[in-house]
């Protein structure tokens, strides 16, 4: 591709600001839409690209548009930056970078489907970079963008950044409803779906922020060129965070299945350490770890499930030989056991169990039935959550033993567990566990 | 009080939301009360659920439940290192040691002076300048001890 479609910084400097985002096709989607389009034509133009949902699921996101009632009022747009999966970080730099394209596509999914209400979630660690997208809000409303009776018309929008406060499970969408409706972020039953009973209790579309950035150019240039790039099942572009152990970690916007995993690997200046590459992550703790020797697969939605894995995020966590995949799964389980939101047993317990199991085999003391045990616990979460999150925390233990069993083995027979570095990471992650149930107070002053 | 003290900003984040749904404003409530007071502290809940119409016990539990509401007193600035699984394939694990090390404390801790709290945190959603930390949410990337060094002298002489 010679030009990014959505990390337009790359190419445009400064194109965060209004001047430079607007000589650049620049809110042209927006007024071409509310002076000549109706919103259905709007819904269609996005349901003809196939762009899919880039927050996880890959849900065609002009069909959830369609499933929005027509009779039903007020409707809300709510545009998940939560972004807590560790390895993404592709919707911090959109918003930072080019915050004015998720401003403009918020606004043309409100006006396919009838709202007059945005709100962009953010996670509360964002606290600066939203405040740059605050200001291109602003900046928008000062040009008449947003606001009431816009382009003389009587549609009217109104857009707003609503901070959350750390908790990983916001991002899923019905607890960052919650959370946005001044409760604790615990996910809701469903059905109701959000199209149907989302924010108080109104149809409401949620779009992760790389969907909506998508769609400016899409209503601009239409379905026919956007899917000039990626598969039919799989159309369009998507960014790719790169980290972990690679020369160059970043963000990297690519057609869809035209590249393959070591072909990402490459751009991204291979192994860091020399070292050879053992397994990747690619979409953050929750995903199916992917072993090198599967490298050769495309970089789509349908190619990631036929070996057993996902697209997902596309957050992608490259490790060399050196890492061990008890501590790693370790790390990932400490995760989802700190963000478990605690409503369901089996993910609040089963969470804790699994902790305890790997803490046990990095302090040395751990057996071969221990490792057994593993499948044991996953058992007992498997299939009995509340919502995906619980789900998600098995796939550390459940891939990487399926992988790197040797790994385990090795670990309880060769005795690499008890090392000093081992032993320092649990007694760190000890000693927070203690402050924070407020067992000790340090210096007279507990931390939360 | 906030409500006196902030009254114009109080009443532009009750805008954001419908008018009978006071109780979106908690969290950004919150924010205000942990700025002014330094924390959340039970007469500052008691302030916030009286404008948004809540019980205070909700307000307690939702200051429980989210990571970034400190339920008591910490230092003036709050550097929160990043040891998930990403920032430690790029080395974060030795720059947390160093940055205990350099303040003589542990993770968790305050100094003493009742400056610095040194916390560690999950990812940040920067993992690629690993390793990296926020200090009361400003981000700072690419972190070295040398950087770390005059990070802190800074804060120390602000
Ligand atoms: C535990 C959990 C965490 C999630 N975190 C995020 C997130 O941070 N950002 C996001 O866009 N979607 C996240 N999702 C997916 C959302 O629930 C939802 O599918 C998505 O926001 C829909 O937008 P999309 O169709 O544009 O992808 C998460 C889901 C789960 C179960
Ligand atoms: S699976 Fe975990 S995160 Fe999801 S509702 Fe149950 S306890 Fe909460
Ligand atoms: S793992 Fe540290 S910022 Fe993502």
């Amino acid at each position: 591709m010679d030009k990014h479609i959505l990390l337009r910084d790359l190419d445009v400097p400064n194109i965060h600001e209004l001047a430079v985002y607007s000589q650049h096709d620049g809110y042209v989607a927006w007024k071409k839409a509310v002076t000549s389009m109706k919103p259905e034509e709007v819904i269609n133009v996005v349901k003809d690209s196939g762009l899919r949902g880039r927050g996880g699921a890959g849900f065609p996101a002009g069909v959830k548009w369609s499933f929005i009632p027509k009779d039903v009022f007020p409707k809300y747009v709510t545009v998940n930056c939560d972004e807590s999966e560790p390895g993404t970080f592709k919707d911090h730099q959109l918003i930072r970078s080019n915050p004015h394209q998720v401003i403009e596509g918020t606004a043309l999914c409100a006006y396919a489907i009838g709202a007059n209400v945005a709100y962009i979630y953010c996670r509360g660690e964002f606290r600066e970079p939203a405040r740059e997208l605050q200001k291109a809000i602003d900046d928008a409303y000062a040009a008449g963008l947003l606001g009431k009776n816009l382009f003389g018309g009587n549609y009217s929008l109104d857009m707003y950044v609503h901070l959350g406060a750390g908790a990983y499970i916001c991002g899923e969408e019905s607890a960052l409803l919650e959370s946005l409706e001044g409760r604790i972020g615990q996910p809701r039953l469903k059905p109701p779906f959000p199209a149907v009973s989302g924010l108080y209790s109104k149809p409401t579309v949620i779009n992760n922020v790389e969907t909506l950035a998508n769609v400016p150019p899409i209503v601009l240039n239409g379905a026919a060129w956007y899917k000039q790039w990626g598969t039919e099942k799989s159309p369009g572009v998507k960014i790719f965070s790169v980290c972990g152990h690679v020369k160059k970690p970043g963000n990297y916007e690519l057609p869809l299945g035209k590249y393959s995993i070591q072909d990402l690997l490459d751009m991204a200046g291979g192994s860091m350490t020399g070292r050879p590459i053992k397994a990747v992550l690619p979409a953050g703790s929750s995903s199916p770890i992917i072993p090198a020797a599967n490298f050769h697969a495309k970089l789509d939605y349908e190619a990631m499930a036929a070996i057993g894995s996902v697209l997902g995020s596309c957050s992608w966590i490259f490790m060399d030989d050196s890492v061990d995949m008890v501590w790693a799964a370790r790390k990932m389980i400490r995760f989802f056991k700190h963000e478990s939101c605690g409503k369901c047993t089996p993910c609040r317990e089963g969470t804790h169990w699994a902790l305890r199991l790997y803490d046990k085999l990095l302090s040395g003391k751990g057996t071969i039935e221990d490792v057994n045990l593993i499948g044991d616990v996953n058992k007992q979460i498997i299939g009995k959550c509340f919502c995906p999150l619980g789900e998600f925390a098995t796939s550390s233990m459940t891939f990487t033993l399926k992988h790197f069993k040797q790994d385990y083995v090795d670990f309880v027979e060769q005795k690499k567990g008890g090392s000093e570095v081992y032993l320092q990471e649990l007694a760190r992650d000890h000693h927070l566990h203690e402050l924070h149930s407020g067992v000790v107070p340090v210096n007279g002053i507990a931390v939360h | 009080m906030l409500k006196d003290k902030y009254k114009d900003q109080i009443a532009a984040l009750f805008a954001k939301y419908p008018p009978e749904r006071k109780r979106s404003a908690v969290m950004p409530l919150l924010y205000l009360a942990q700025e002014e007071y330094g924390y959340c502290s039970e007469d500052a809940m008691r302030e916030v659920a009286d404008l948004c119409g809540m019980d205070p016990t909700e307000v307690k539990s939702v200051v429980g439940f989210y990571t970034m509401y400190y339920e008591h007193k910490v230092g003036k600035y709050v550097i929160d290192v990043c040891d998930d699984l990403p920032c430690v394939l790029r080395g974060a694990d030795k720059f947390v040691n160093y940055c205990e090390q350099k303040l003589g404390i542990k993770a968790g801790e305050t100094t003493p002076d009742g400056k610095i709290t040194l916390n560690v945190v999950m990812c940040l959603a920067a993992c690629d300048r690993a390793p990296m930390c926020q200090v009361n949410t400003d981000y700072h990337y690419d972190l070295t001890p040398d950087k770390f060094d005059k990070l802190v002298k800074e804060l120390r002489s602000k």
